[in-house]
């Protein structure tokens, strides 16, 4: 939640010409370790997702219940053939982390996507139309923050019934709040100011102010929020998947993986373990890459 | 004050309409029709269907029904439970005491940790152990915690036979519910190993349901504290010559605490969301089983009904904190 504190940034002494801002803003970046070993970690997932035909040395829906329950290849009875051993139908379970990291990414990417377009354009609107539009949208918000996110997106899959895409439409309600309010006050400080007024005053039209002239000096912290909230959409559709209200088997979602997992813990542990700490790693990636991209893009820090 | 007070409860109003609303329309939203959806499997006749149609008043327009609802949920009528026939405040009310013993312990044990974690982090900045409190707390602010229930169980219980792996208290022991908390009841009881096997049970679930309020509280502890230690007054105060110790434990922890309490009421929310899959994996019998197992059994009436009494208690404790807050910090109170 709150920053990291900064190393020393990276700042050359005064030139005549400021640096490029992307040259800029990669030096306060990098001068963070941890946001850059998780942007390494996310690069790493995204490959392991697109190249998951390849990489995957088994089918993640092949069941053999000769080979059940079989350990990890460094364990009495494990074979390099299943390298973290199987599932209890006989899955590879490495196969099947291979080809959940696709519908994790999916969940977060199309999650966080849903939630900004909507969550943006309600807080634009807030912000513009004020009065009892805004007052409308926003206790509207209130109330589903009020709610526990879980309790909540819980109610709406049991209103729209399990399932993978049920799941996602759930947890981008649930953190839709966040965007709404972010854009609204970002919206309401902006409006004030006099390119605002100028452009107003040359006959730009309400629209045109949103998009064209407030929208892109907002963008940073919704850049911010963004990469917190796919760590939060992974975190709470796999939560799901784990009630058996998310993606249902035989999806390798890491969630669902854990609820089948469940029973065999105490004979089992590789097929408890495993699935949880990719799920893990891939948030806490996205944690630290929000970390450091908060640090590196406001303004208010970079002192 | 007065005047703070009143704003802030009028506040509340719109959202309370907004959780009944919200609970009222659940129900009928649901694919199908209720009367079908409470008759169950058995199926309902169709001249039995409308006298309940009519009982129930559903063939009045909605906001009729609304009405209804809302007449009957200020008499503390929820409905009743499909699956048991109990009514689901009573059902609410047993249950509801487990989920705070689990909740309070978690909370407790966040503080206990959280709040010298994150000043001792601040204190010594850029240490070792302020890069340790900051690492350790990212990750637990990531975990997953209905896996890391899981490997407390497989490590902790299983492994090591330390905890017991699920419930709250050994078979053996019959505790008559006095207060619901069975910490406190079992340490009344006359049974010796009573209040041990208690404590025992609540190890595992008060770590896992811990560990996001932990990580947050220390980190917001912390940068808190770093914020108060470059303010003038505490410069003033080291002029001064005062111990380190009186400096940082007396004039900037107090300042630094300020946001710190705000972050913890708003772990309320927070903690219902953790107790949803701390009490389905230790199988403890509180409110998030009980909401849990009323979807997959299709009970919406307690559904319903928790969705209704979980949101305002989480309303209500954030207007509590609000107040609090607005008394312990004239500033806030008097900027409305």
């Amino acid at each position: 939640m709150t920053a990291e504190t900064m190393e020393a940034p990276l700042v050359a002494a005064p030139t005549a010409t400021p640096p490029h801002p992307l040259r800029e803003f990669w030096g306060y970046f990098s001068a963070n370790r941890g946001a850059v070993a998780g942007l390494f970690v996310i690069v790493g997932v995204v490959l392991v997702a697109l190249l998951a035909d390849v990489l995957a040395p088994h089918s993640p829906y092949l069941t053999d219940t000769k080979i059940a329950l079989k350990p990890p290849f460094w364990q009495e009875g494990g074979s390099i053939t299943y390298p973290l051993g199987t599932d209890a139908i006989g899955r590879d379970i490495l196969s099947r982390l291979i080809y959940g990291s696709r519908l994790s990414l999916l969940i977060g990417v199309i999650v966080i996507s849903i939630s900004i377009v909507v969550g943006t354009v309600l807080g634009l609107v807030a912000g513009f139309a004020r009065g009892v539009t805004e007052i409308f949208i926003m206790r509207l918000m209130d109330i589903v923050l009020t709610m526990p996110s879980l309790l909540l997106a819980i109610v709406v899959v049991a209103v729209l019934g399990p399932g993978l895409v049920n799941s996602m439409l759930a947890v981008a309600l649930v953190i839709l709040p966040h965007y709404v309010r972010l854009a609204r006050a970002a919206v309401i400080t902006e409006t004030s100011k006099d390119y605002v007024t100028a452009a107003r005053v040359s006959g730009a039209g309400n629209l045109r102010l949103m998009f064209k002239e407030v929208l892109p000096n907002c963008t940073a912290p919704l850049i911010v929020q963004a990469s917190l909230g796919i760590s939060t959409a992974i975190l709470d559709a796999a939560a799901l998947g784990f009630l058996g209200l998310g993606a249902q088997p035989p999806s390798p979602e890491w969630g669902t993986m854990l609820a089948d997992a469940r029973e065999f813990v105490l004979r089992a542990w590789w097929v408890v373990t495993f699935p949880g700490l990719a799920i893990l790693i891939t948030v806490l990636a996205f944690n630290l890459l929000g970390d450091g991209l908060r640090d590196a893009l406001d303004p208010k820090l970079k002192r | 004050m007065l005047r703070f007070i009143l704003t802030r409860v009028s506040l509340v109003i719109p959202t309370f309409i907004g959780i009944t609303l919200l609970a009222f329309f659940l129900i009928r939203l649901v694919p199908g029709d209720p009367i079908e959806t409470m008759a169950g499997e058995r199926g309902i006749d169709a001249a039995r269907h409308e006298q309940l149609k009519k009982d129930f008043g559903l063939d009045k327009p909605l906001i009729i029904q609304y009405g209804y609802y809302i007449e009957r949920v200020l008499h503390g009528d929820l409905g009743k439970s499909i699956v048991t026939r109990e009514s689901v405040l009573s059902e609410f009310q047993t249950l509801f005491p487990a989920t705070v013993e689990l909740a309070v312990c978690a909370i407790l044990f966040a503080l206990f940790l959280g709040i010298p974690a994150g000043i001792l982090a601040a204190v010594r900045r850029n240490s070792i152990f302020d890069h340790g409190v900051m690492g350790i707390s990212l990750t637990g602010y990531s975990m997953p915690i209905f896996w890391w229930g899981l490997i407390l169980i497989l490590v902790v219980s299983v492994q090591l036979g330390w905890t017991p792996v699920s419930g709250r208290i050994d078979v053996l022991y019959y505790i008559e519910p006095v207060t619901g908390f069975l910490l406190i009841d079992s340490f009344f009881s006359e049974d010796e190993g009573a209040f041990m096997s208690a404590l025992g049970h609540l190890i595992l679930p008060t770590i896992v349901l811990g560990t996001q309020p932990l990580a947050t509280i220390a980190r917001m502890t912390r940068s808190a504290m770093l914020e108060v230690l470059g303010e003038d007054y505490i410069r003033t105060a080291k002029a001064k010559g005062l111990s380190r110790f009186r400096v940082i434990g007396l004039h900037a922890l107090r300042n630094a605490l300020i946001p710190v309490v705000t972050v913890i009421g708003l772990q309320v929310g927070v903690l219902f969301t953790g107790a949803i899959l701390t009490e389905t994996i230790f199988s403890w019998p509180g409110i998030g089983k009980w909401l849990i197992e009323a979807i997959f059994r299709r009970d919406y009436p307690v559904l319903q009904g928790g969705l209704l009494l979980v949101g305002v208690i989480v309303m209500s404790v954030n207007l509590i904190v609000d107040l609090t807050y607005g008394l312990i910090n004239p500033r806030i109170r008097h900027n409305r």
